[in-house]
């Protein structure tokens, strides 16, 4: 009777533990190293906004795909006038935002207004700068207006600063955000998690996940450790590439490795002495081992640049030549310009660890010819006041992650102060120029121009690099924006 | 008694005044402003001021100081610059986890060190002594975050006794909200531990030799009861003036620990406060510090006044 009681226990046991196995998992715990300030992406820089909300929760007119891309969003469908100055947009049907309320045209005209308002507190109001007008025609209709044509339009369109908001729930969006995406958003407990649930009337094709949990980790080696015990599935952009290898060789796990939009620079004050002598900034450029920055900061992970272009865009130019590393050209260069004993200049290091441990090699490799860089850390807020608005600085480094962002050496007053008028006046034929093959041969006379001047030090397209579940399929591997797309997201039978 | 804990109260609130000022000065004089570090490299002039603008940041100094300082009298600590929430939600969503995440590290800490400390002082000398002197030694000398390391690999990635990190809510269940604090609060008991028991080992020996310790055990007291009755009472101002350092500490100087284990506390909040430049999350948060300090303080002379009669005249 005992041992009959006892196999049946044995066997319940069995079948609750099997049931439990074959149970299909459907939420999934992402783990993101830095935590968003507030949740309304449209009025903040921070990254960790987009990587929570965009695509997920909040969506524009247009998107990115996973390739970067731009596809149709909210937006159905578009013409173009002949003169390019007019873009009608065909509004998707049916679409609610997670509040009940429906996506019209009105809250086209809403969102975009506000972005463009003269009070607005948008991060990248640059992008609407050019609309002059904003129409509904009907509910499911808009027509933009611009002042010129813009090649770029729809692309600027897909970025997160850009996408739908709603006048009814436009008050408490930075701790409540609602749109129109697959998840809704359910519980922001600061410090430690946002989780996100399925949205049943989503106007698209339903995500696979049915909830979702991001856990913001700071420090690497926490990373490292919650991903060992299994208390997160996937680390977006992970922290410390130390660890990498050991990852890759665990089964349990997969490593992504793959692209972003962020040119790592070693940027030159162009206004100030010396580098206001293109001999130097040449000499600067050659004295640069960017493979063995890679390899010692970055543990191999990293593409090397020879101008300020991605270069997976199918318009780049690969221009590593231009600035070989050579050290003898380089003590050349500066016997030339006056300097054949070196000087001894500022290098300024915002918290980053490209920047950190990728300044301490460029220091070493400076040395060798002649020139003394002296380090100073600085937290983000010093540097933007310092470096960024006060010029305050000989060199300092920056990965730039902003998408075809070519356009900043058109501006004058930006930190690295290039002043070239012929830039200038060939952003500005960008800008208005639409023809595909036009735009690559110009895109490519931007990317030479400012090599052959040597603006910059060109380092590397900063990696990103993901430790995700073995098991759980869909994560981005390139990062074509900030964001954590989770609508295709999956775990595997 | 009572005038006593009146005169204290009143050079508290001085206290408190002279804080606030050292307080904001110290946090606006440090260079970056909110607004660009919210906006990011591509933002326009315009945009920073709008939000500047939004921010309240436009006003003087003067009128700043004195709104924050209007708000504090009447418990408002004002409203965050990047969370855009009012200070004081966000700072007792911190303190669910700081406060119980001390007060268990300081309990840990006292039930270690009372028997280390009393045995190591009894057997003064002695081989237990001896050991007890070098792990103590060894527990001040250990970081703190090396330790939780430790702490992490053994009990979370080899056994998974415990999660890495994190805090699952006190709505989660108390026993699961306590589970999560366990290896933060050993990691944090240890070196205060260590530090106590070491104060008190010394404090005690200081009163063992004394003339009513004779007296006692002349009475017929054998040496641990003689330990315990009169010994560990006399004792205990210097390990009291220690609780009253190390709970302080425990509530705002878990920030290393709090990393390590990703846990939502108040020196996380300080910490990113800092770094984001959200002025008034910093100075809110140091003057509740500040004001918790001055309580504790306040309360530890108590403590003593109770435990000796003759403090409690104002000097």
């Amino acid at each position: 009777m005992q041992s009959l009681f006892a196999a049946t226990v044995v066997a319940l046991f069995t079948v609750a533990s099997t049931v439990a196995a074959q149970a299909q998992r459907a939420d999934a715990i992402i783990g993101l190293q830095l935590e968003p300030p507030h949740l309304d992406p449209t009025s903040a820089a921070a990254g960790a906004i987009d990587q929570v909300l965009y695509a997920n929760v909040f969506e524009g007119l247009t998107r990115f795909g996973p390739d970067g891309s731009v596809q149709p969003g909210l937006a159905a469908s578009w013409t173009i006038s002949d003169d390019g100055l007019s873009y009608t947009f065909q509004l998707r049907e049916g679409v609610t935002f997670h509040d009940g309320t429906t996506f019209e045209a009105s809250d086209v005209v809403f969102s975009l207004d506000r972005a463009r308002a003269e009070d607005s507190t948008n991060a990248q109001k640059a992008l609407f700068a050019g609309i002059v007008g904003v129409e509904a025609l009907g509910d499911s209709s808009v027509r933009i207006d611009l002042a010129a044509p813009q090649g770029n339009f729809l692309f600027n369109l897909a970025w997160g600063d850009a996408v739908m908001v709603a006048p009814e729930s436009i008050g408490d969006i930075k701790n409540l955000p609602i749109g129109t995406g697959a998840f809704r958003f359910e519980q922001w407990r600061r410090g430690d998690q946002i989780s996100l649930s399925r949205n049943a009337d989503y106007w698209g094709e339903a995500a696979s996940l049915e909830a979702a949990t991001f856990k913001f980790i700071s420090e690497p080696t926490a990373a490292y450790a919650a991903m060992l015990a299994g208390d997160i599935d996937a680390f977006y952009s992970y922290p410390a590439p130390e660890n990498l290898a050991q990852f890759e060789r665990d089964p349990r796990f997969t490593v992504l490795s793959g692209n972003t939009e962020g040119e790592t620079i070693l940027a030159m004050n162009n206004q100030q002495a010396p580098f206001d002598d293109i001999r130097v900034r040449k000499a600067v450029s050659h004295a640069i081992d960017r493979q063995a920055i890679i390899d010692g900061a970055m543990f191999g992970y990293g593409t090397p640049i020879g101008s300020h272009f991605a270069p997976h865009n199918p318009d780049y130019v690969d221009l590593t030549a231009n600035a070989a590393f050579d050290p003898a050209l380089a003590r050349d260069l500066l016997a030339q310009a006056g300097y054949a004993e070196g000087f001894s200049i500022t290098l300024k290091l915002p918290p980053p660890s490209y920047a950190r441990r990728g300044g301490e090699i460029i220091a070493a490799q400076l040395r060798e010819v002649g020139i003394e860089a002296e380090i100073s850390f600085l937290e983000w807020a010093q540097w933007l006041e310092q470096v960024f608005r006060g010029y305050d600085y000989g060199l300092t480094i920056v990965s730039h992650t902003e998408p075809m962002d070519i356009n900043i050496y058109a501006r004058p007053d930006y930190y690295f102060q290039y002043d070239n008028p012929d830039f200038q006046a060939l952003i500005e034929t960008l800008a208005v120029e639409s023809d595909p093959a036009a735009r690559s041969a110009l895109l490519a006379q931007a990317q030479t121009t400012i090599a052959e001047d040597f603006v910059n030090g060109y380092l590397f397209q900063l990696a990103l690099t993901s430790v995700v579940d073995a098991k759980l399929q869909g994560i981005w591997k390139d990062a074509p924006t900030q964001a954590v797309d989770l609508t295709g997201v999956r775990w595997a039978d | 008694m009572i005038g006593f804990a009146l005169y204290r109260l009143v050079s508290l609130l001085a206290s408190l005044i002279v804080a606030s000022l050292v307080v904001f000065a110290a946090v606006e004089i440090v260079p970056g402003d909110p607004a660009r570090f919210m906006l990011g490299i591509n933002a326009q002039p315009d945009t920073v001021a709008a939000l500047r603008a939004e921010l309240g940041l436009d006003r003087s100094l003067v009128e700043r100081y004195l709104s924050w300082v209007g708000g504090l009298f009447t418990g408002d600590l004002g409203v965050s610059y990047t969370y855009r929430s009012p200070v004081s939600g966000i700072v007792a969503e911190r303190l669910q986890v700081s406060l119980p995440l001390a007060v268990y590290a300081l309990v840990l800490t006292v039930l270690i060190a009372f028997p280390v400390g009393m045995i190591a002082a009894g057997r003064q000398g002695g081989a237990v002594d001896t050991l007890f002197t070098g792990a103590t030694q060894l527990g001040i000398a250990v970081p703190n975050f090396w330790f939780a390391l430790l702490l992490i690999l053994l009990f979370s990635v080899n056994l998974g006794w415990f999660s890495a990190g994190g805090f699952p809510g006190w709505e989660a269940g108390l026993l699961l909200g306590l589970q999560a604090l366990t290896l933060p609060a050993i990691a944090l008991a240890l070196p205060q531990a260590s530090i106590l028991a070491r104060v008190l080992r010394s404090s005690l020996i200081d009163t063992l030799s004394d003339d009513y310790i004779r007296t006692a055990r002349a009475k017929g007291l054998s040496a641990g009861q003689a330990l315990r009755r009169h010994a560990l009472r006399n004792a205990m101002i210097p390990v009291f003036t220690i609780i009253g350092l190390q709970f302080s500490f425990l509530i705002a100087g878990a920030v290393i620990i709090e990393n390590v284990f990703f846990l939502p506390g108040l020196g996380r909040l300080v910490l990113q406060a800092i770094t984001q430049r959200d002025l008034i999350v910093v100075e809110s948060v140091v003057m509740l510090l500040v004001l918790a300090v001055i309580l504790v303080n306040f309360v530890i002379e108590l403590a003593y006044a109770w435990i000796d009669p003759r403090l409690r005249k104002p000097s």
